[in-house]
């Protein structure tokens, strides 16, 4: 099950967005989140999914694949819209089926949630699926270098994030390995009520913990006699270059604001 | 020839949670020469990590002092020194910083502040120089214990130090990744005059060493050439440490009243001295 998801995942690949600086991308998700909520008619709604089809075609990752790891989140997606085709009560009969009547601002109303929701899914799980863990983490960094004179520990957070993904491997490694011992030693974790189900989580998590901070401990001696001292002073192995491209995509970005404005309908 | 490192009458206590010290090190003493290959053995408990934490600035001895570089080692000139000196850990997993082997190998690049300029180039010669430069993007999950403590040795090589200290670096791998360790290291040794402290219980690194220090509850037992100690046997056995097989056995054979003029640590130069025994009666 865990393999199928996709939220979250990074595909390598040397497409137009794969190849972007993860600045603008970030940027470009974070402004996008915003700009959704502008759209208020069909015209618009279509708009943003047609532009976030793009954005997938340009990507080059297959719909396929995509829908797929979404499957989850679909379900929810339609659950919205039945609620919104049950409930919404104005406008106009479309369909009286006697226990009760769907309505035309229900069908609109449902149908636009569901784009927005589903364009702002898409549009995350591209930036995710384009970019590693790694540029993500650096790209954040840069970008919330300012707040670094409010006392924000930017460097830091983003050191923290940075190791914390590098170790989700290994940590998996360990918990298949102590769960393995604990099913050898006749631990049962597949049978019984809720409550002895969770018990049996206990055995697990205690090892895993213990050796967790036993590998921080290791790891904070392996950097400090590699010379870690904090944010101060470091350079920076992995440089970011903001290129024409990444110009580009802001332009886009206010290029399509722009449209949304004038082709959102007065309210 | 140049010092590089010396113990000056250290010690170290721990203090214990019931209140009891007990002496880590005690009054222990010795120079490690530029391009000398030291292996530390000892058994658990016998002392000999703290002194690679002492070396490397992590503890401070109580009593006498620890020069490297000829510096005295103080909380001054801690970082400096540490720059200079590359140390590679028991655990392969746990002092993996990086997320990929290239980040990992320029950690202390960054942390040391070099220029970006310099350290692409640097990042790639020392992972060529441990056979490691196909791996530059690979994730250390996807690496084996023997190629990630190759990538650890050349993070510490980026550094171009003087000396490189393997604290107990070999002794989580299996056989094949512990002779890939051990080759690079007698490699780098070799081709560029690298200073090696060896701290191990592995005897083939004791016998590519120089010189042997033996540490037993916190003191220095024994030094000298690895065929000098293992005519120490029994001394070893008693404080729990492994014989080459070839000493042992000439142990064996000399009880059994064979004669055997020379000290053997190696298989073959028992046998040699074995087929050619006739000859010399």
């Amino acid at each position: 099950m865990l393999e199928k998801m996709i939220f979250g995942r990074y595909v390598p690949g040397n497409s137009f967005v794969h190849r972007l600086d993860p600045r603008s991308k970030l940027l470009f998700i974070f402004l996008f989140i915003i700009a959704v909520f502008l759209a208020n008619n069909t015209m618009t709604y279509g708009l943003l999914l047609a532009f976030t089809l793009l954005v997938i075609f340009i990507s080059r990752i297959r719909l396929y694949f995509l829908f797929n790891g979404l499957k989850p989140i679909l379900f929810l997606i339609v659950f919205t819209l039945l609620m919104h085709f049950l409930f919404t009560k104005e406008g106009a009969v479309l369909l009286d089926l006697k226990i009760f009547k769907i309505y035309e601002e229900g069908v609109r109303q449902g149908i636009f949630i569901s784009i927005r929701f589903l364009v702002l899914v898409l549009m995350t799980t591209v930036l995710t699926l384009t970019t590693s863990p790694i540029s993500i983490t650096d790209g954040m960094e840069t970008l919330l270098n300012p707040l670094k004179r409010v006392k924000l520990p930017v460097h830091e957070l983003a050191l923290m994030m940075s190791i914390a993904l590098r170790f989700i491997p290994t940590l998996m490694d360990e918990t298949d390995k102590i769960l393995k011992a604990q099913l050898a030693r006749g631990s049962d974790l597949t049978s019984g009520t809720i409550k002895e189900r969770i018990r049996a989580v206990v055995p697990l998590l205690v090892p895993l913990f213990v050796s967790a901070f036993k590998r921080a401990e290791d790891l904070a001696i392996a950097m400090e006699v590699r010379g870690y001292r904090g944010g101060e002073g470091r350079t920076r192995y992995r440089q970011l270059n903001w290129q024409g491209r990444d110009t580009l995509v802001i332009i886009i970005f206010i290029v399509l604001v722009a449209a949304l404005f004038w082709l959102r309908g007065g309210s | 020839m140049k010092e590089i490192l010396s113990l000056d009458h250290v010690s170290y206590t721990y203090e214990s949670e019931d209140g009891e010290s007990r002496k880590a090190i005690d009054d222990v003493s010795f120079t490690v020469w530029d391009g000398e290959w030291i292996a530390i053995v000892g058994h658990n408990g016998s002392g000999k990590s703290t002194l690679a934490k002492m070396m490397i600035g992590l503890l401070f001895p109580e009593e006498g002092s620890v020069n490297v570089f000829l510096e005295k080692l103080d909380a001054e000139n801690i970082w400096d020194i540490r720059s200079r000196i590359g140390i590679v850990f028991q655990n392969p997993d746990n002092q993996f910083v990086g997320s990929t082997v290239q980040d990992d190998v320029a950690f202390a690049l960054e942390n040391n502040g070099v220029p970006f300029e310099q350290m692409v180039p640097r990042v790639h010669e020392s992972l060529a120089q441990v056979n490691m430069a196909g791996f530059l993007d690979h994730e250390p999950h996807h690496l084996s214990g023997g190629q990630k403590q190759r990538v650890a040795i050349a993070g510490a090589l980026a550094m171009q130090p003087k000396l490189l200290i393997l604290d107990e670096a070999t002794s989580m791998l299996d056989p094949q990744g512990r002779d890939e360790v051990i080759k690079v290291v007698d490699d780098l040794k070799r081709t560029t005059g690298l200073t090696v402290i060896s701290i191990t219980h592995d005897l083939e690194e004791v016998l590519l060493a120089d010189k042997v220090i033996v540490m037993n509850d916190g003191k220095l037992m024994l030094t000298g050439k690895p065929e000098e100690i293992f005519a120490h046997g029994e001394e070893l056995e008693a404080i729990g440490l492994d014989l080459p097989f070839a000493s042992r056995l000439s142990r064996y054979l000399r009880q059994a009243g064979v004669e055997i003029q020379g000290e053997h640590t190696t298989e073959e130069e028992l046998v040699n001295e074995l087929w050619t025994s006739h000859f010399n009666k």
